[in-house]
């Protein structure tokens, strides 16, 4: 956090000066362990062996936080009786089954074990088949709610929730984290009392984590196990509490919200998907709809995305325009794309301010670059994936030639942050507006004006067209042209779009009378809303007032909220879940962590922030049995998203690889699996097959050192922001490679010797930095080693360097299909 | 949007610091404040200010623009911004030279299949050709039923990527344009 989000870590520096304490786990000593009061190191990849340690210790010793845990987890909650966990079946969960073809994996789950013990039968397939009779979506949602699940309070049921984490973990002791992770067992098992000593009533405890949590075949259960220990722990939804995820690039968050992502449309709803029941609109509503919790209005989601799709032409008689949208059959992702791109499946390609051709198994990614018959680079300087074709190393090599390459090239230049309006969502969920101050030199525009451009192109060239497939294009509403006499007098670029515009769609308005939507509360699914995504929904409430330009701070004794800065999705609260801030009574757990609570006078929620909670629901208000939505949740539940209201230790839903976090191995290990001998990966990892992505084996002889992958202050990502500019190649240079002083001296190799760093997939050089911050762990009685390498470096620009990322290999977590650039097995040797 | 700061309002703050970092000198027989607020003036004299946000990683900085006869001469943190209070890490820092780099293209350039060089093209024909060839591909490859009779509307031949670094409304329209063409290969960087 130091290295890479030094100015966040400074809010660090200031609770650590007000006594709180700081842990840093990571497989190097960085200068975030320098300034912690503890710093942990151990074995990458082995992240839920260690948290998996930390919720059996939690458990066994009574520490966590009881009252938190019954009311507002489901811990009391029973699962049916056939399920069966990795302890009853050695290292898998029951529903293991055959992938179907096309999926880059061995094994699916089915999850119909995995699921509540409900109080009555519940036929879900026969309520289906009735709910489609339904004459309205509401009538359709009510008849999808199920009977109430089974539930014991006192936790004793051997079926509970509780009972089944409690032996899900119980092999997680101590000894083994440290015969697993490398980590000694006192240092470990002070983490554990740090933690205790640091979370309950009066206190809370937050984790931070970035990539090296994600990348990983498991990098979402890594995650998911954090998050089991925090509602064990109570503290989530409470302030100093919670997850913090790291993000990297300045709207990440915004790009995953308004999402270019390929499986989800607007605001988390899944992406139409013709490989499941999202036949007709009414089917993809009884799919996805969870018919009690918040997302029980989905359906008024939906149909104001699809009138902002379709506008007009969007009409109940034709399903909103359902079938001009496109709905997805595969798996589209990153990897699966490059994948395709390298069998010569896809012809064209946009690169927007993205540098694929040093990701990961890069040298396979520009090999597939020149399959393409097109593509379009737009970003501010000619980086690596512009110039593959002339510049790469397989040009270098001969193994490519440029005159038999048959790709048409585009390099676009772009205008940057500070010559364009527009929004950036932070990691916080804050979405936050930037002036223009200066137009962009020569040809450089804007991405919005690029989009824009196009799209006027591509509507004028379809206008005449009375092909069918055509038509949903053709109804496409774009409607982002300033009005008449509007264009800003003060620039001499021409054709920018109006951004307001695009937050009316985005925000959504009336369509009857235009008038800007308050928020999500004023959806509708009859066709009378028309909103893009519905969780920005109120952030534009009325013309003129545009509440991510906000810029009026919290003074310096005040709560800093700060809610006058800028404004946070949902519905501007900086904390979610913040119901659970307050005791099921609803007063504050203590003085010292007040955020709201309700106010019995007043009969309303208060407090320092936005309640993400119904404003006026009583804490002693009663779940309505039957009910849909929030009606069906008692006063006590703050989880407003989930079905049950209650935060999930166990996930019968949403994830698939399994209801608990399990420790496998990364793909690449240098060590068997010691607790599940039998399943050394995660069963539904995928791998994406090809002969330039070969794995090394378990302990492989040849590949014996992991390597972890990091970032440096002072580059960003594969350099395309930071490797062009003096300031900053000039701080960091040149590519290096961190060896630790033992590895060094058993392989010869000397601090600024250039060293050769190979794995299954390539090789390359780097000049080694020898130092302690990396130690050789003892590994179940072996002793492995770990080296540690900054990736930002590429053949362009003005530091130049290796491709670390050629090292990758194209395998993925199943949830979420990221990569494991975080634990590889690599050679090293000194390069003559 | 008006601008937020005035350059009279900015300067009070800036002066403030400036006051509080030299007066700590001032114990050491040392007055720096005449040279400093001379450099500060210097730097931003008769500029405007434009509020904006750091676009590196996902903190959030506030930044300052200084704008001096339309063009950006600094970039700096914003003091009132909660998340930064002004400061900013080495990448922020070098914001400016994002915008200001001799390294920096300004021309469209054009790569012929089996070219050997880049050639500058015009950015009016560069867009044309580029909505030609969308057309031509999609056309092209457009499914709109599978061999078991599942609708899809969309073509798997076209793959955008990107999108994390550039602001929400590119994401919403972009992304808009993709699903309204039918292209489903829309990815970005948080994938990864």
């Amino acid at each position: 956090m130091a290295e890479n989000h030094p100015v966040a870590f400074r809010w660090v520096a200031e609770a650590k000066r007000r006594g709180a304490k700081l842990i840093h786990v990571d497989p190097r000593f960085t200068r975030t362990s320098a300034m912690a009061d503890l710093y942990v190191p151990l074995r990458s990849g082995t992240d839920i062996a260690f948290l998996g340690g930390l919720i059996r210790y939690m458990i066994e010793n009574e520490k966590y936080f009881k009252d938190y845990v019954v009311n507002y987890t489901n811990a009391a909650t029973i699962i049916r009786d056939d399920f069966q966990d990795t302890e009853d079946l050695e290292g898998v969960f029951s529903g293991l089954k055959e992938a179907p073809q096309g999926t880059f994996q061995k094994y699916v789950y089915d999850n119909a074990t995995w699921q509540y013990k409900r109080t009555a039968a519940w036929d879900a397939a026969k309520a289906r088949e009735e709910a489609l009779k339904a004459a309205t979506f509401a009538e359709m949602i009510q008849k999808m709610v199920p009977p109430p699940a089974e539930k014991d309070p006192t936790l004793q049921h051997p079926r509970t929730v509780f009972q089944i984490v409690r032996r899900h973990f119980s092999r997680y002791t101590p000894e083994m984290v440290e015969q697993i992770c490398g980590t000694p067992k006192e240092l470990f098992l002070r983490v554990a009392e740090m933690l205790a000593e640091n979370s309950g009533p009066d206190k809370t405890t937050t984790f931070v984590y970035a990539m090296g949590w994600t990348q990983h075949t498991y990098g979402v259960q890594n995650i998911g196990c954090a998050a089991l220990l925090q509602l064990l722990l109570g503290n989530m939804g409470r302030p100093g509490g919670g997850i913090l995820a790291l993000r990297g690039h300045a709207t990440i968050q915004g790009s995953t919200d308004v999402p270019t992502l390929y499986h989800s449309i607007q605001g988390y709803m899944a992406h139409p998907d013709a490989r499941r029941a999202h036949d007709t609109l009414r089917d993809y509503i009884l799919t996805e709809t969870r018919p009690t919790g918040y997302w029980a209005n989905l359906p008024k989601f939906m149909v104001s995305y699809l009138k902002s799709m379709y506008g007009d032409a969007a009409k109940p008689e034709n399903d909103f325009g359902y079938d001009w949208h496109p709905k997805i059959n595969g798996d589209y992702s990153f990897m699966a794309s490059f994948h395709a791109m390298a069998r010569g499946e896809i012809k064209g390609a946009f690169f927007f301010g993205q540098n694929p051709a040093t990701s990961i198994n890069a040298s396979l990614i520009r090999r597939a670059l020149a399959n393409l018959d097109w593509m379009v680079v737009k970003d501010n300087f000619e980086i690596e994936t512009a110039a593959f074709w002339y510049k790469s190393p397989e040009v270098q090599s001969g193994e490519l030639k440029p005159e038999q390459i048959k790709t048409e090239v585009f390099l676009f230049p772009s205008a940057q942050v500070g010559e364009i309006e527009g929004t950036f969502t932070n990691t916080q969920r804050l979405i936050q507006f930037h002036e223009k101050a200066a137009d962009p030199p020569g040809d450089c525009r804007s991405d919005t004006w690029f989009t824009h451009q196009l799209a006027l192109r591509l509507k004028k060239l379809y206008a005449d067209s009375t092909l069918p497939r055509d038509e949903g294009f053709k109804n496409l509403t774009w409607d982002y042209d300033y009005e008449p006499g509007k264009y800003p007098t003060n620039t001499r670029i021409q054709g920018e779009p109006d951004v307001m515009k695009i937050w009316r769609e985005i925000n959504g308005f009336k369509t009857d009378t235009g008038e800007l939507l308050k928020g999500f509360g004023d959806l509708k699914d009859d066709g009378s809303t028309t909103c893009a995504s519905w969780i920005y929904c109120g952030a534009y409430p009325e013309e003129g007032k545009f509440l991510p330009a906000n810029r009026n701070p919290d003074p310096d004794d005040k709560p800093g909220t700060h809610l006058g800065w800028g404004y946070a999705w949902p519905a501007n609260r900086r904390i979610l879940y913040n119901r659970a801030s307050a005791d099921p009574n609803g007063n504050p757990w203590s003085e010292r962590k007040k955020l709201i609570w309700w106010d019995a006078g007043q009969k309303k929620w208060v407090g320092y922030d936005v309640p993400d909670f119904p404003a006026t629901k009583a804490p002693d208000t009663p779940a309505k049995p039957g009910a849909t939505g929030l009606d069906a949740h008692d006063g006590k539940s703050p989880f407003i998203m989930m079905a049950d209201g209650k935060g999930w230790l166990f996930v019968p839903v949403g994830l698939q690889d399994g209801p608990l976090p399990t420790h496998y191995e990364p793909m690449e290990s240098p060590v068997p699996n010691l607790l599940y001998p039998k399943w050394q990966n995660n069963p539904i990892a995928k791998y994406y097959e090809h002969e330039r992505n070969q794995l090394a084996t378990v302990g492989d002889p040849q590949f014996p050192v992991v390597l972890t992958t990091y970032r440096l202050t002072e580059h960003h990502l594969a350099g395309g922001m930071s490797r062009w500019l003096p300031w900053l190649a000039e701080l960091q240079p040149e590519l290096f490679v961190e060896i630790s002083p033992e590895l060094a001296a058993e392989k010869g190799i000397k601090n600024l010797d250039l060293v050769r760093i190979s794995s299954k997939r390539g090789t390359i050089v780097a000049k080694a930095l020898v130092t302690p911050r990396l130690r050789p762990l003892t590994i179940n009685g072996k002793t492995v080693h770990q080296i540690g390498m900054p990736w930002h470096w590429g053949f362009m620009g003005i530091a130049v360097g290796d491709v670390v990322n050629d090292l990758g290999a194209w395998v993925a977590d199943p949830n979420v299909q990221i990569h494991e650039m975080k634990a590889l097995l690599v050679n090293v040797e000194k390069a003559q | 949007m008006a601008v937020a700061v005035s350059r009279r309002q900015f300067l009070k703050v800036g002066g403030a610091a400036a006051g509080t970092a030299a007066g700590a000198l001032l114990g050491l027989g040392v007055d720096l404040r005449p040279k400093q607020v001379r450099a500060q003036q210097l730097r931003i004299k008769d500029a405007q200010v434009y509020p904006s946000v750091c676009p590196y990683c996902a903190v959030g900085c506030g930044t300052l623009v200084h704008v001096v006869n339309g063009q950006i001469v600094n970039i700096e943190g914003n003091p009132k911004s909660p998340i930064n209070k002004g400061n900013l890490c080495p990448k922020g820092a070098a914001t400016y030279q994002l915008h200001v780099n001799p390294n920096r293209l300004t021309k469209v350039l054009y790569r012929k299949p089996y070219g050997t060089q880049w050639e500058v093209v015009d950015l009016d024909w560069a867009m044309d050709r580029v909505a030609e060839l969308v057309k031509k591909t999609r056309d092209e490859t457009f499914v709109e039923t599978l061999p078991n009779g599942k609708r899809v509307m969309h073509t798997t031949a076209i793959y955008s990527l990107g999108g994390a670094t550039i602001d929400n409304e590119w994401n919403h329209i972009h992304q808009k344009l993709m699903r309204g063409l039918g292209i489903v290969r829309i990815e970005n960087q948080a994938r990864i």
